[in-house]
């Protein structure tokens, strides 16, 4: 089984295509919407993680592909600059899934797989040294 | 083998004096024993950098023409104090910004000026016959202040607590984002690094200490605010919930942006993140036991802040070693634990006053007063009464 994460573009026109039912009926993929934009008549985003077979899954990112929907790697969402970080370690006492720890040293590690984006490490920055950009 | 302030001081001036942090030294000790290590070096240093709320600097901005006596003041939209001489005022670390609210306060108009930034003063006055101007809207930075310095009332709490919260709401507080019923713990302390934790009767820390303040070369001024040296203590008489405190003062141009830190809490308020540096001589073999304490050895009290009222309840307590290690137990749950206080600005700031006596020749200050002991003072309640009743 693969998991990978990816990060969607719809045009307008595509905006209200169902297609995490897609992904699960015709690709038997396990779709995690992680977040989402979508509003009808406008160009919608969401952050998909999907796990499956990985032919699977590069079977549904080429169905998405071609309903128009562009499909990108998610990446690099959450930004931690890292000249405003002092380094207090407070965003890793609200990362449930743990993407954000504290190594032997007490330097931050921050995992990116394991983040879920749910932005609790963005409201609990004292510097406001983590932004989402989604 | 005791040494006295002027025996260490001398060795410091010829540039011999063995300095350690406290860290280093609590591993010389757990190696060569207490007695050797406290034979062996003259200077311990602690370091801290956590978020310190009662924190503010006094500014002099000097005369305009013609001059004004400045009551309201703003700094890059933040209120200042305008109780003090025309052209005098105290901006604190927690104020609020007038249009950005707490995402900008006080704390960060002190580290704009720090980073050498300029910052938009605007004031009124009264217009009085000495001081004729009413209202006055410029630019200033720190290079054009006359003098600047930090007074910070209350720095370097000894300990402080482990906050839970039992209940069933999120609480956004001081000590940061509390998950409902027991869902992590957030803990603000350098543990052993800490300098009040070190030396917990405040033998040599006193009154007059030369100390780190922002970076820059400071002082004890006074007892902090809230001092409770009458606080419950372990087998080693080290406070095991928040007790001693420190005022510091220290030049603010002297300071570094490296050592001083704005912070916001969410839906709580503006504070700073001040680095503390204290050095302490090994003065005998008693000071050094208690420099030679580690994480393992230094104990904090949790507390549900899940209810909200002066005295709450505390659930236990653990060692530094047991937080630090990222999960403590808790009524018989594992609960996931994350720092407030940064351990490398602390280990920073700790190596940086060693370099400065090792180096740089920094001497020590023996109290010129001592700060109120254990027993000496019970911390004050404040009661809710009318005029009639007193």
């Amino acid at each position: 089984m693969a998991r990978r994460r990816l990060d969607l573009t719809f045009p307008p026109s595509q905006a209200t295509k169902p297609i995490a039912y897609h992904l699960v009926k015709d690709f038997d993929l396990t779709p995690n919407i992680l977040r989402a934009q979508i509003q009808p008549g406008q160009q919608g985003r969401m952050l998909l993680e999907v796990v499956g077979p990985r032919e699977a899954i590069d079977a549904g990112v080429a169905f998405l592909a071609g309903e128009g929907i562009e499909v990108l790697p998610a990446a690099s969402d959450i930004c931690l600059d890292e000249d405003q970080c002092v380094t207090c370690g407070l965003c890793t006492a609200v990362c449930k899934p743990g993407a954000l720890t504290l190594d032997n040293d007490s330097k931050l590690v921050f995992d990116k797989d394991k983040c879920v984006y749910c932005e609790a490490c963005v409201v609990a920055c004292p510097r406001r040294a983590i932004t989402l950009r989604f | 083998m005791a040494k006295s302030w002027e025996e260490i001081n001398a060795r410091i001036a010829s540039g011999e004096a063995v300095v350690m942090t406290a860290e280093e030294f609590g591993a010389l000790a757990a190696d060569e024993g207490v007695s050797a290590a406290a034979r062996k070096v003259d200077v311990v240093t602690t370091g801290t950098f956590g978020p310190m709320c009662s924190t503010g600097a006094f500014l002099n901005f000097g005369h305009s023409d013609p001059p004004i006596k400045m009551g309201e003041i703003t700094l890059n939209d933040v209120p200042a104090s305008g109780g003090l001489a025309a052209v005098d005022t105290y901006i604190g670390a927690t104020e609020p910004s007038r249009t950005k609210g707490i995402e900008y306060g006080g704390a960060h108009v002190i580290e704009d000026l720090l980073r050498g930034r300029a910052v938009h003063l605007k004031a009124t006055g009264p217009g009085t016959d000495c001081y004729p101007r009413t209202e006055i809207d410029t630019w200033v930075t720190l290079e054009d202040l006359n003098q600047a310095y930090f007074f910070n009332p209350r720095n370097a709490y000894q300990n402080y607590a482990v906050a839970v919260n039992t209940g069933d709401q999120a609480l956004y507080t001081y000590l940061g984002t509390l998950l409902p019923r027991l869902s992590n713990a957030t803990y603000c302390s350098a543990g052993a690094l800490s300098p009040l934790l070190n030396d917990p009767t405040y033998r040599t820390i006193g009154v007059g200490s030369r100390i780190f303040v922002a970076g820059a070369a400071g002082y004890v001024a006074w007892e902090g605010t809230q001092h409770n040296p009458h606080q419950d203590r372990d087998e080693h008489g080290v406070p095991v919930k928040p007790a001693g405190t420190l005022a510091v003062i220290a030049d603010l141009k002297a300071a570094s942006p490296e050592y001083f830190s704005a912070a916001t809490f969410t839906k709580y308020g503006v504070s700073a993140f001040v680095g503390i540096g204290v050095p302490i001589p090994v003065l005998d073999e008693e000071i050094a036991e208690t420099l030679a304490l580690t994480d393992a050895d230094l104990k904090a009290t949790i507390f549900d802040y899940g209810v909200q009222r002066r005295s709450r309840p505390a659930l236990g307590q653990v060692s530094y070693a047991q937080l630090r290690s990222g999960s403590i137990e808790v009524e018989g749950k594992t609960v996931p634990t994350g720092p407030i206080s940064s351990l490398p600005k602390a280990r920073a700031i700790a190596a940086e006053l060693k370099r400065w006596i090792a180096q740089e020749k920094f001497t020590l200050a023996a109290p010129l007063q001592q700060l109120p002991q254990p027993g000496s003072q019970a911390f004050k309640p404040l009661e809710i009464r009318t005029e009639e009743a007193i």
